[in-house]
């Protein structure tokens, strides 16, 4: 569905510096996949996809979406994408159905057509009661749905989704995501989207594509890149500081040793069965622990372990 | 080309949408330059002897319509960009150039009515109709205003993200353009040095076309320099506009 070969996009800004928001991509993806792009802010994700989506043309590589060349034949690609970028889709001064009708007459749809169209929109993305409205008045979840509403109106066979979530509280947010879900069940629709919320990539994504600094630093299942690139860990705390240095030096038998006080942590490739051998080995020699967990590790995890700093931060931030 | 016309269609349409929706809307968009006129058409009624004042303000109101309208529409545009319902309508398959045609059919749509509108309440009062003078008039208007329509998405374009390069530019431009252009006042009774400032202005060149066309009179050499003018705009708009549009935002 996708084919991306050394993909960049170098922005020129004010006296003459040059930022290279998108050092060389190489992606493929493909049909009925749901990858999720994982990145900090500014790490190139947006442009990424804006370059795929035609909006923007590369300084330099090459891609087919959807089979077609985004560099020869952007109207073949935009014919067959939906794009739902982070910005509100649907004009302030439009009824929320004429937007969507609109949309339809842009990919070419006959009025009828279209009417029909924004109809079956409206019902799947649970609309209907809002459909002459105008968007300032809906909430958060409601004008993202109309977004996606807006994204799909031709029935694409590649959907694009910029940060669907960001700036939604918690309940919207699990809504959009159920209302994604539904949507790829039902029409075996390909999805790639964006997003700097971890837990997101986490669970809903089978395949997450991490990105920094302009780069592809990381691609595979969730699992894999945890278990590939950050393993889990043990964690075990002792009454004294002692028993906390005794405990650290078993520790470095079963894997990377760190200690803060009287708390020793050590990666492991797997920690529930490491776990008892562990304490049992702490037992022999005679150390005690007060508390014993074992963590599965986290995509934050993965990122730190491959670029030193951590995603949650410029989540905290965002 | 017929992918053309019907994604030309599909832009007006929209663009229209909102005053389908509201049309009560209309009332503030036609009533302040028919309040324009009846107060400083009367003041100038006043003032001035011989010709008739009608004769001269209702081709000068006409003008200042067809300058703020596409300031307008590029302003509608620019917030189009900065909230992202211009780039949904982007990444779709519609023709780039309709996006250009169709948003400056509508604010013809509009000028003509204000026009016809305008025209008929001049009448009564006292404005001489020569309707093929006022029709080649709303031509040549129609011309100029679509290049200045397409010079106004250009800048509403150059100004993302923040805007303030719009903002700047129309309020700091538009004004003594307006004034400089003899619409609201003759500049032939200025000082020398603003005689000199106004004839650099292109929009006083159009000002006297139409006033001479709206009076009948299709032989002055002002009518020729109008419609140079008036097509210079047109010219130059179009093809910074669709190439604007094409290169991608």
């Amino acid at each position: 569905m996708i084919h991306a070969r050394k993909l960049a996009k170098r922005f020129k800004v004010r006296r003459g510096g040059v930022v290279e928001a998108v050092r060389g991509i190489d992606l493929d993806v493909e049909r009925g996949q749901l990858v999720a792009v994982l990145g900090p802010n500014g790490a190139g994700k947006s442009t990424t996809l804006r370059m795929l989506t035609t909006l923007l043309p590369p300084t330099s590589g090459t891609a087919t979406v959807a089979g077609r060349d985004i560099a020869t034949d952007p109207a073949g690609v935009r014919d067959r994408i939906g794009y739902v970028g982070q910005l509100s889709s649907a004009g302030e001064n439009y009824r929320v159905r004429d937007e969507i009708v609109t949309q339809g007459l842009a990919y070419g749809l006959s009025r009828s057509a279209a009417r029909r169209r924004a109809d079956e929109m409206l019902d799947l993305l649970d609309l209907r009661p809002m459909a002459l409205r105008h968007p300032g008045s809906l909430s958060g979840g409601q004008r993202r749905r109309l977004d996606i509403a807006i994204g799909l109106v031709h029935r694409p066979e590649l959907l694009f989704l910029d940060e669907p979530s960001t700036g939604l509280d918690p309940h919207n947010r699990a809504n959009v995501w159920e209302h994604v879900l539904r949507l790829r069940e039902q029409y075996g629709t390909t999805i790639v989207l964006t997003t700097h919320y971890l837990e997101e990539a986490d669970t809903m994504a089978e395949r997450v594509v991490i990105i920094d600094n302009g780069r592809i630093i990381a691609d595979g299942t969730a699992g894999g890149l945890k278990s590939e690139l950050a393993g889990d860990s043990l964690e075990v705390t002792t009454a004294t500081e002692a028993d906390a240095l005794r405990a650290a030096d078993v520790g470095v038998f079963f894997g990377d040793v760190t200690r803060e006080s009287t708390t020793v942590r050590v990666r492991v490739t797997r920690a529930d069965t490491a776990l008892p051998e562990f304490l049992r080995v702490l037992g022999e020699k005679d150390v005690r622990a007060v508390t014993a967990t074992s963590a599965r590790p986290t995509l934050d995890d993965v990122f730190l372990a491959l670029t030193g700093r951590s995603l949650r931060e410029d989540e905290v931030a965002a | 080309m017929k992918k053309l016309l019907w994604d030309t269609r599909t832009v007006f349409l929209r663009e229209l949408m909102p005053t389908l929706r509201a049309p009560s809307s209309l009332i503030w968009t036609m009533g302040q330059p028919l309040l324009f006129l009846i107060l400083f058409g009367s003041l100038l009624a006043g003032s001035q002897g011989g010709v008739s004042p009608w004769q001269w303000f209702v081709p000068g109101i006409l003008i200042m319509m067809c300058l703020s309208g596409p300031m307008m529409s590029g302003y509608t545009l620019l917030t189009e960009l900065m909230s992202g319902s211009f780039e949904r309508i982007l990444v779709s398959p519609i023709d780039r150039s309709a996006l250009l045609f169709g948003r400056t059919l509508k604010e013809f749509l509009l000028l003509l009515v204000q026009a016809l509108l305008i025209i008929a309440v001049a009448t009564p009062l006292g404005f001489e109709l020569f309707p093929l003078g006022v029709l080649a008039g709303l031509i040549l208007l129609v011309v100029f205003g679509s290049g200045l329509i397409a010079l106004s998405y250009v800048l509403a374009i150059a100004s993302r993200p923040s805007g303030e390069l719009f903002y700047g530019v129309t309020q700091m431009v538009m004004f003594p353009v307006l004034l400089l252009s003899g619409v609201l006042l003759p500049v032939q009774s200025g000082p020398d040095w603003l005689r000199v400032i106004a004839s650099l202005n292109p929009v006083s060149y159009l000002v006297d076309a139409e006033r001479a066309l709206f009076a009948g009179n299709f032989a002055e050499p002002a009518v020729l320099h109008g419609a140079v003018t008036a097509f210079g705009f047109a010219a130059v708009g179009l093809f910074f506009g669709t190439r604007a549009m094409r290169k991608g935002i």
